[in-house]
């Protein structure tokens, strides 16, 4: 009696074990879907009007068809570098911070919390607020800005990626065991030393993935560019003017009255996608060529 | 060469926890000592008070003198430099897991900012044959992470990360508790072989292990020294009733 009871509790335990199986990988399908389905419209509605002019004219003026979007791709790129190069080095700064130096002290719960509310602030607030203390000339503290330029969306754009870089330092530092941070002090390793050469080299792929996904995030925002970097239906590049941008070139032509301009659109969402995509491979293949054999 | 340990009237706290009360013991240099205990008995504590790792948590508290050689490592010298003349290997192997087996043996060289490639070659050439290791790895020192090397391994390329910057004293937390009996035994030569160059204070739980392996064993009590003699006094006669129970398996 006992057996067949066994029995039926194994295979309930074999049934229950399937229908878990079955609904993760439904629930898997469910995110793959929508991400397929963005994809395949993006293709099919953009792909057309991706030609060589795409990739190397401006925009056409008004009422004439042709033109590309050469100007805000390099554009997009210049604003990206200008955000990176302020949003990574004070994200992981002030990560490092938090999870090392002012671990428990009441400045470092300060400073993650106010991490915590600047990831929840709309980007269109950003946008106002960088306008208002950047490119308004009268308020403006800072004596090169005081218009819209590339600087002031790159500066935008900047600070948004600082939460999201900061917080997941902090997070990728506190799973490096502390076996690891003993292990340096106990060779007579300064501490600041085994922080910047041990500690944060341990946790280095996880904070160069948070570091892409703020990229990534910021490289479609749109709202914190309208006031800042403008956009620019010409070539420009200099740091001081403002600059065209994809998400700012998408915007405008996906509310152009004219079809041709509505392709171009979709096209640059596809481009705008499979830059983002490439630019985070690139970066994940070169980190990845150190790894040694065994490494966790 | 391995230094002298004078301890005198060492105590040390975790927050209102008294883990350590009134030490006082000399380790003789270039032997080995032994340290048995019930779990929670202040052994750990007391290996971790002779390197400053104890002061690396904010809540911990130290007094008393420890004297190795002619340096007081409480008055004299700072943390940093008191670890660099004394080693410590730790229960767990604990190698730097994104760093090649090459660079975890010269992490605390290079880390200090001692660059010269070539005496580093050999200083890790010699820390590995030292820790016998040097055999099992010696082809892929630069190809493969220290993380990928068995727990037995991984211990020995510890224990030659810490040889590589030359120490006086070499602290052992329990090596070779999280370990197979082979690896064990490789670990307790290891010991045997080190010991005339080094000053070593083991911890271990393993009373076996300790009369192999050290000539001076110490009991440990509820944060106190109950007795400190030479290991074939401890085992076969000690002087304390408590000493005599433990080592006997009648408690802890």
């Amino acid at each position: 009696m006992s057996t067949s009871k066994l029995e039926l509790r194994s295979r309930l335990r074999t049934v229950t074990d399937h229908t878990v199986t079955v609904l993760a990988v439904l629930a898997t399908i469910l995110v793959i879907v929508p991400l397929a389905v963005i994809f395949a419209e993006l293709i099919y509605k953009g792909a057309s009007s991706l030609d060589l002019n795409f990739f190397t004219k401006v925009p056409a003026p008004e009422g004439e068809t042709g033109g590309g979007m050469a100007n805000a791709i390099v554009g997009s790129g210049v604003l990206l570098a200008l955000a990176s190069i302020i949003g990574i080095p004070i994200g992981i700064g002030s990560g490092i911070f938090l999870a090392e130096f002012g671990r428990g002290t009441k400045l470092a719960n300060a400073i993650r919390f106010t991490a915590d509310v600047l990831n929840g602030v709309p980007s269109i607030v950003m946008g106002v607020t960088a306008y208002a203390l950047i490119v308004v000339p009268h308020v403006s503290f800072l004596p090169f800005l005081g218009h819209f330029s590339a600087l002031s969306g790159g500066v935008a754009l900047g600070i948004m990626m600082i939460p999201t870089v900061c917080r997941t330092t902090e997070e990728m530092l506190l799973m490096v065991p502390n076996a690891v941070r003993e292990a340096a002090l106990g060779l007579g390793v300064p501490n600041w030393r085994s922080v910047l050469s041990i500690t944060v080299r341990t946790a280095s792929p996880g904070i160069i993935t948070g570091c892409m996904l703020a990229f990534a995030r910021v490289a479609g925002e749109t709202a914190p560019l309208l006031f800042t970097a403008l956009g620019n239906q010409f070539w420009s590049t200099s740091l001081n003017e403002p600059i065209a941008a994809l998400p700012l070139q998408i915007y405008v032509y996906a509310n152009s009255p004219y079809e041709d301009q509505q392709r171009m659109a979709w096209a640059g969402a596809l481009v705008l996608i499979v830059l983002i995509v490439l630019a985070v491979s690139l970066v994940r293949f070169v980190t990845s060529r150190g790894v040694l054999k065994g490494a966790s | 060469m391995g230094v002298g340990i004078e301890v005198t009237n060492l105590n040390a706290w975790y927050g209102t926890n008294h883990t350590l009360q009134d030490i006082n013991l000399n380790i003789p240099a270039n032997h080995a000592t032994a340290l048995i205990g019930p779990s929670g008995c202040g052994k750990s504590t007391f290996v971790r008070c002779l390197n400053r790792m104890h002061e690396t948590n904010p809540i911990a508290r130290v007094t008393g003198n420890v004297r190795m050689g002619d340096l007081d490592i409480y008055q004299d010298a700072s943390p940093v430099e008191v670890r660099r003349r004394v080693g410590m290997v730790f229960q767990r192997p604990n190698p730097f897991p994104t760093m090649s087996i090459y660079d975890n043996v010269s992490a605390g060289l290079k880390l200090n900012g001692y660059n010269n490639r070539h005496s580093l070659d050999e200083i890790v050439e010699k820390s590995l044959k030292n820790s016998a290791l040097w055999d099992e790895v010696k082809d892929d020192l630069k190809k493969k992470s220290g993380a990928s090397l068995s727990g037995g391994q991984q211990q020995r390329l510890c224990i030659a990360r810490a040889l590589a910057v030359d120490p006086e004293v070499l602290l052992m937390d329990e090596p070779a508790s999280a370990l197979d009996p082979v690896s064990t035994s490789k670990i307790e030569d290891l010991i045997f072989q080190l010991k005339s160059q080094y000053t070593i204070v083991i911890v271990t739980h393993n009373m076996q292990q300790a009369a192999r392996v050290a000539e001076k064993t110490g009991f440990f009590l509820n944060g106190r020294m109950v007795e400190f003699d030479s290991t074939h006094k401890i085992f076969t006669n000690p002087s304390d009733k408590r000493t005599e129970d433990y080592i006997t398996g009648r408690f802890g």
